[in-house]
């Protein structure tokens, strides 16, 4: 009934498997070793905007205490979409090795 | 209950209405436009609390309606043709994840070259992605079924999408009378939203990644778990159907004058009305014909096929579609479905495009098979090619298979 509001999720009661996962760092593996350049900031020019922080599809830009950025190079597989974001030309990449 | 006259398109709006979906999302494609218009409609005039969003393309469509699903919401999307077409990717990505969701499909055929009558190679090319898939042969079915696919999609042993299918121009845009339940009669029979997940922000979940394969193999068994326990979900759909609102249509398959029957014809949408006015002729003239109208293609009624045509002397399959290189797409259904019993089967591919098939042509071509079967003993012939008017007579009827 419309009235009558139900709980919206109810367990299937069938056998069920859904393609469903939690995130969780490194589930493809330590990909900062893809990366033939890497993204560097200079934290002088950093404002903390955070910009680069929203637009990183991997999640390895880090919020620093500071109010700044910095980067997981563990993770981060060097696209270089951080550079491109920054507006304040914080972020350089620079050639692997 | 008023009766009203309605297009087999407007009696879907009505029953989306009726069902309170809560987001809508349009793209206009012929025959199906007049079902979000429609609904377009009764949102501005306030009659439904729901949420329109237009896109800016069929893939879109459904993928608006499936994230609006996965979000919590009760969702719909209509198509027809290349839309259809056009969102099959999306097709793949709402029954994989499970998100009870409905569309209505308006059957029509598919170009080159470009047509807008029906037939159900649409319908047809969305088999295998994990939908439910119905299939109504007049307008109150028309509203009827949709109003069960919310309840049969959103059961808690089924958790599948599911296409209700109508006929373009023949369904969609002809009008003939339909009872209208009354809100509160709905209210009382649909019950509210269930699903397995939600997706929402605080959610936490991510769905579609990468998975190992033996996962994504267990996730696909589950889904055709889900189809078997469809199969009862759906009977018992129908008959709850029945005791609230007095009309049933037998689930899975609809049987006309099966009782006693020798004979069986096979085939679904609106075409099977000419069909059973063909066979009320050939009673009359001393043949025992029924007809199993296919009310829905996924989950195939295997069990019940092979209940009504166990001990008949022939069945005779009418495909408005053809799998290029190979037969019609439901005579391999009711191939490998009868397999395990001795009967005649003929597949007769017919009325593609929209090419008129009358009453008097299901009954030649019904008495034809009887005579080959009584004349050949067992017939197997999966792919008669019905060949129209001005063009019958001038092309060998293809191929000629007729096998003692």
């Amino acid at each position: 009934m419309a009235e009558s509001k139900g709980p919206l999720v109810v367990e299937a009661q069938v056998f069920f498997k859904a393609p469903l996962s939690r995130p969780a760092p490194g589930s493809a593996g330590k990909t900062g070793t893809w990366r033939t350049q890497k993204p560097v900031v200079d934290l002088d020019k950093c404002t903390g905007c955070l910009l680069c922080w929203l637009y990183c599809p991997e999640d390895t830009v880090i919020r620093l205490d500071n109010g700044k950025v910095g980067i997981d190079y563990e993770y981060c597989k060097g696209c270089g979409i951080c550079a491109t974001s920054c507006p304040f030309d914080a972020i350089k990449m620079v050639p692997e090795g | 209950m008023p009766v009203m006259t309605l297009t087999g398109n407007y009696a879907v709006a009505h029953a989306v209405r009726l069902a309170r979906v809560k987001v809508i999302a349009a793209y206009p494609i012929t025959p199906q436009t007049t079902i979000v218009e429609k609904l377009s409609e009764m949102v501005e005039k306030g009659e439904l609390d729901a949420r329109m969003i237009r896109v800016e393309s069929e893939h879109s469509a459904l993928a608006a309606a499936y994230g609006a699903a996965a979000a919590g919401a009760r969702a719909f999307t209509a198509t027809a043709s290349h839309g259809l077409l056009y969102m099959h990717e999306v097709v793949w990505w709402a029954a994989g994840s499970r998100i009870p969701l409905v569309m209505a499909v308006v059957t029509r055929a598919i170009g080159p070259p470009w047509n807008i009558h029906v037939d159900h190679q649409d319908i047809m090319d969305q088999r295998d992605s994990g939908w439910i898939i119905a299939m109504a042969q007049e307008n109150q079915e028309v509203l009827d079924l949709t109003l069960q696919a919310f309840r049969i999609s959103e059961d808690p042993r089924v958790y599948l999408p599911v296409m209700v299918g109508l006929d373009g121009f023949i369904l969609s845009h002809t009008r003939a009378p339909v009872d209208v339940p009354e809100q509160e009669e709905v209210d009382a029979w649909l019950p509210p939203r269930r699903q397995p997940y939600v997706i929402a922000p605080e959610s936490n979940l991510v769905m579609g990644n990468i998975a190992p394969d033996e996962e994504h193999y267990m996730m696909r068994y589950s889904m055709a778990v889900a189809m078997e326990a469809a199969k009862k979900v759906i009977e018992e759909v129908d008959r709850e159907f029945e005791k609230h609102f007095g009309r049933s249509y037998g689930g899975l398959i609809d049987c006309y004058r099966c009782e006693g029957a020798d004979y069986y014809v096979v085939l679904m949408g609106s075409w099977a009305g000419d069909a059973k006015t063909a066979t009320d002729r050939l009673w009359e003239q001393g043949y025992r014909v029924g007809v199993a109208r296919i009310r829905f293609l996924r989950p195939w009624p295997r069990e019940r096929l092979l209940e009504i045509a166990s001990g008949a002397k022939g069945v005779i399959v009418f495909d408005r579609a053809v799998s290029m290189g190979s037969v019609g797409p439901l005579f391999m259904e009711v191939a490998q479905t009868l397999y395990p019993v001795s009967v005649s089967l003929r597949g007769v591919i017919a009325g593609l495009a929209g090419v008129d098939v009358s009453a008097d042509m299901f009954e030649e071509e019904i008495k034809r098979f009887i005579h080959d079967v009584e004349e050949v003993g067992v017939v197997y012939d999966p792919a008669r090619w019905l060949i129209p008017e001005p063009y019958k007579g001038k092309y060998p009827v293809y191929p000629q298979e007729v096998v003692r």
